[in-house]
């Protein structure tokens, strides 16, 4: 249904479920549904100024992912951000732990926000964990 | 006057060949076609569902030596 809101968690740090995650990302918001991303635990790292599109892998995908040309999870989250208006929160109690600041975060992230908040926000949507 | 465009994204996989046909959607005018070139199968079956599904028409999907060329045409 065009139109539900989407809330994508992210947790793990691996290139296959960053990569599926940024798949149903871009795809959903640029079909016209609005879509938050909450990057959390091992998935913020990479979120990080200067982090290239680089992440361990799980198994034979994330070789191929990296050997084929298949589109960089960070490009397709930003496509989010520029063609479907996707609003993508790094979470604030993984930003205490890492001990980075907004500043050092990408510069398309929006605020640091908490798990109340986050709450709050995808009670009328669907919630997809990565 | 309306124009076929192509969009080429043969070689990519998805979602990057419907990424380009979007880009080149936002560059394009009410009535022109886009014909999107592809390798990968899984965008052939996906770009089609996602033109109807966000309101543009679906014009065709032909095949040839492996590259899709699905053809769509912007509405609003």
């Amino acid at each position: 249904m065009v139109g539900q809101k989407i809330c994508v968690v992210v947790i793990s740090g691996t290139l296959e479920r960053l990569q599926a995650a940024a798949m149903v990302a871009s795809v959903a918001a640029v079909s016209g549904q609005e879509v938050l991303v909450f990057l959390s635990m091992n998935a913020l790292p990479h979120f990080v100024k200067g982090a290239t599109a680089e992440a361990p892998h799980e198994g034979p995908m994330g070789d191929l992912i990296i050997a084929k040309k298949v589109p960089e999870f960070k490009m397709l989250f930003e496509q989010a951000i520029e063609l479907g208006g996707a609003r993508l929160y790094p979470c604030s109690m993984a930003m205490d732990v890492l001990e980075v600041g907004s500043e050092q975060l990408e510069d398309y992230l929006e605020e640091a926000t908490g798990l109340t908040r986050l709450l709050t926000e995808v009670q009328d949507g669907q919630v997809w964990t990565f | 006057m309306t124009e076929r465009k192509i969009v080429d994204g043969k070689g990519s996989f998805c979602p990057g060949p419907l990424m380009e046909l979007i880009v080149a959607l936002k560059h394009s005018q009410i009535g022109d076609e886009l014909e999107v070139l592809s390798t990968d199968k899984g965008s052939a079956n996906d770009i089609p569902e996602w033109v109807r599904r966000v309101g543009h028409d679906y014009v065709s999907t032909t095949e040839n030596d492996g590259v899709w060329h699905i053809v769509v045409r912007k509405t609003k």
